[in-house]
């Protein structure tokens, strides 16, 4: 599962470069153009594959390693 | 009067979470520049949100809906979920690490640690600010317009050159100031309150607006069928061939019309009075006698131009180059630059707009129908009426082009320019722990595909909406300024409390944005160049607090007069700056995550930005061209492409930073 959410990203890169709904102008329930319904399920996708990120593939540790502190050297 | 004392409220309670929120300053300068890293999720997503998410969330969304058609979703808004949350996770969560570690707020500091390089804090200094300059006017500007059209007729007798409203100078002055109050008390905590509060305004009131017009359009199905019977186009990123057939005959007539008008100006046609009462008299539109009184006489010269072209041969009597000019002068543009040599070449949208004079001939075309905007029912109109009245008869037919693919496709590298911002670097160093990143990156694209989808279907429908109560009129004249088109469909849909509440969200949406800018440019102010080159012990935190906040208000101030001296183009000089952003990506995501980078190589790709930046703002006429494409695609690619491939090339061949620097930002 560690790559699930990535390999989700990749797939919705690819998957936005759209060009079979490019001329097609139907309405999906009479009133959502199916471009724009298209996308608007590439935005919600989105927002699981970086469920499946955070939840699969977090840098935990960086939670513990923040304590140390200090000025920056330059 | 309704909307002015809605915003009044609205602005109000702004300033008393301000002030509440300063309660809470803990009084060091970590507090008023961080928040002291302790902000938790919700208010880290809110304000991730509300300062990413600008005026052009709502209105530009609705806007570019209206002028583009949907494409503009798939282009700006799904592109933005996937790639922004990447930022976030990629750059955010290990910059915010690293800030924690070593204790930086801005990125020059990181950057100057990571390449043991001064320089490369200074030569990044000054493009930081300047990309971020006209960012902010624009939202200055764009503040002081929304307040002015929404509260046309507020006043009896004064401000008449301004409709009657709140004059732009005074709207602009009050929001700047409004912003500058909380963020001056509050730092950045009060901003993330703000930026909390305001983010929550505006998401609700997108949706409700939504719901409200499409009540008062008949319904979501019978608004969208409109759009599929009138301008299918618009549901799609292609153009269908009935609009194309419509729109080369639309096209034909008002060249004509463009022709004719010129050679009445320059005396080398003249009907007489008979050829033009049959030229009347053959106009069925005229002879329905159903046009208002003001759209008679334009309707009259395009009678009069159908009959020259069929009577006098209309189109022999001009050169090719007289045709370009007789196309320039009817859509009121300049001759900015030569003439092509053939007729084929010749793009009007290539030449300048004479925005110095077009509108005082509308207005002197329409001056006596020029009153209070009370006197409607007189048949009074307000000037900006009258400049929308013109225009539509006058300008040519508007665009009808398919979305470029390449360009689309290209287009999604845009939104990594959030990756370089650095008002949002300093938001991420708020956080309170990193874990606390995980809810603005599963949410983001939710959160903006909340607030775009109604705004792009509502966009979408004022290209083919009716007035409720004259189904035979549009709602939405031809020529209508696109990013006033959600505020006049509300107005014109809705009640007046409703207007003052969406445009309370828009100003919502730009100062939410604008505090966070404010905040940084001082912040980088004070850290990168006063403590920077003072010495780190010569100012007390007191001091330092005092020098941040002496920063914002001059920033503030120097923004403020900017947005005063009507910068030309700058709201095309906006959106180059994100296209420079997006080309300084690679630099931080190889500071963070290459070992082999180093200072020459960050020089290379901060020059190679540069300098693609201005040949490529030079190629596109300084921003005048809006298709400028490179090899067909966004200009963007192309820069991105030069920053890596510079940055590589140099750092392979440089020496890398020690290793004690090595190891102290890639830890074994």
């Amino acid at each position: 599962m560690k790559y699930a959410g990535w390999i989700l990203i990749v797939l919705l890169l690819i998957l936005h470069q759209d060009v079979w709904y490019w001329d097609d102008p139907t309405l999906v329930f009479g009133f959502v153009p199916i471009g724009l319904l298209y996308h608007v399920g590439i935005s919600f996708f989105a927002g699981m594959a970086w469920l499946l990120v955070v939840r699969f593939d977090w840098p935990e540790r960086l939670d513990q390693d923040e304590t140390s502190g200090g000025g920056p050297t330059q | 009067m309704t909307p002015l004392i809605v915003i009044c409220c609205y602005l109000a309670l702004l300033l008393l979470l301000g002030l509440f929120s300063s309660r809470l300053f803990r009084g060091t300068s970590a507090d008023y520049l961080l928040a002291s890293h302790s902000i938790g999720p919700f208010l880290l997503l809110m304000s991730i949100f509300g300062t990413t998410m600008t005026a052009f969330a709502l209105v530009g969304s609705s806007g570019e809906a209206y002028a583009e058609g949907i494409g503009v979703y798939g282009m700006l808004a799904s592109s933005s979920g996937i790639v922004h949350s990447l930022c976030f996770f990629v750059v955010g969560v290990k910059a915010w690490s690293l800030g924690r570690k070593y204790g930086y707020t801005t990125q020059s500091q990181l950057f100057r640690d990571r390449l043991e390089s001064d320089g490369i804090g200074l030569l990044l200094f000054p493009i930081l600010v300047g990309l971020v300059v006209p960012y902010l006017l624009i939202g200055v500007i764009a503040s002081g317009t929304v307040i002015n059209s929404v509260t046309e007729g507020a006043f009896t007798d004064m401000f008449a050159q301004y409709d009657y409203g709140v004059p732009p100078w005074i709207g602009s002055l009050v929001v700047s100031a409004v912003v500058l109050v909380y963020v001056f008390f509050g730092g950045m905590r009060g901003t993330a309150w703000a930026n909390t509060f305001q983010t929550i305004i505006f998401m609700i009131l997108g949706v409700v607006t939504f719901f409200l017009i499409s009540d008062r359009l008949g319904g979501v199905q019978a608004a969208s069928e409109a759009v599929l019977k009138k301008h299918p186009s618009k549901l799609m990123r292609d153009v269908s061939p009935d609009e194309r057939k419509a729109h080369a005959v639309e096209t034909e007539r008002w060249k004509n019309v463009a022709n004719y008008n010129w050679l009445v100006e320059q005396k080398k046609i003249s009907l007489s009075d008979e050829q033009k009462q049959a030229a009347h008299a053959a106009d069925p539109v005229l002879v329905a006698k159903k046009l208002p009184p003001w759209a008679v006489g334009f309707e009259q010269r395009r009678a009069e131009a159908a009959y020259a072209v069929e009577h006098e041969d209309l189109k022999a009597k001009l050169s090719d180059e007289e045709k370009m000019r007789a196309m320039l002068a009817q859509d009121d543009r300049l001759e900015s630059k030569p003439l092509p040599a053939s007729l084929d070449d010749f793009h009007l949208i290539e030449f300048e707009r004479d925005d110095d004079s077009w509108e005082a001939r509308a207005r002197e075309y329409f001056k006596a129908s020029i009153g209070h905007p009370s006197q409607a029912e007189q048949g009074k109109i307000t000037r900006k009426q009258a400049h929308g009245r013109y225009r539509a008869m006058r300008w040519a037919p508007e665009k009808l082009e398919p979305m470029p693919k390449l360009q689309f496709f290209t287009y999604l590298l845009v939104p990594l320019s959030v990756g370089m911002f650095p008002h949002l670097f300093q938001h991420w160093l708020t956080a309170r722990k990193a874990s606390n990143f995980k809810l603005a990156v599963v949410a983001h694209p939710l959160f903006i595909m909340i607030v775009w989808a109604p705004c792009v279907l509502v966009g979408v429908w004022a290209t083919s909406a009716m007035m409720p109560d004259n189904p035979r009129a549009s709602l939405v004249p031809p020529h209508f300024p696109p990013n006033a088109v959600l505020a006049y469909m509300v107005k014109q849909l809705t009640s007046e409390w409703l207007t003052g509440l969406l445009i309370a969200g828009v100003l919502a949406a730009i100062m939410s944005s604008l505090d966070s800018q404010f905040l940084c440019i001082g912040t980088m102010f004070t850290t990168d160049v006063v403590v920077r080159y003072a010495g780190p012990n010569r100012f007390s935190d007191k001091q330092k607090i005092f020098l941040a906040r002496s920063f914002i208000v001059a920033i503030v101030a120097i923004t403020y007069l900017l947005s005063l001296l009507d910068v030309p183009r700058v709201f095309t000089l906006g959106v180059w700056c994100f296209s420079g952003f997006a080309a300084l990506f690679p630099l931080i995501v190889a500071a963070l995550y290459w070992r082999r980078l180093t200072a020459p190589g960050a020089y290379a790709a901060v020059l190679a930005t540069v300098a693609t930046w201005i040949y490529f703002f030079a190629e596109s006429d300084y921003g005048r061209n809006p298709n400028f494409a490179v090899w067909g695609m966004q200009p963007v690619a192309p820069m991105v492409l030069a920053s890596l491939g510079a940055m590589v090339l140099v750092s392979l061949v440089t020496r890398p930073p020690s290793e004690a620097t090595l190891q102290k930002f890639f830890p074994k």
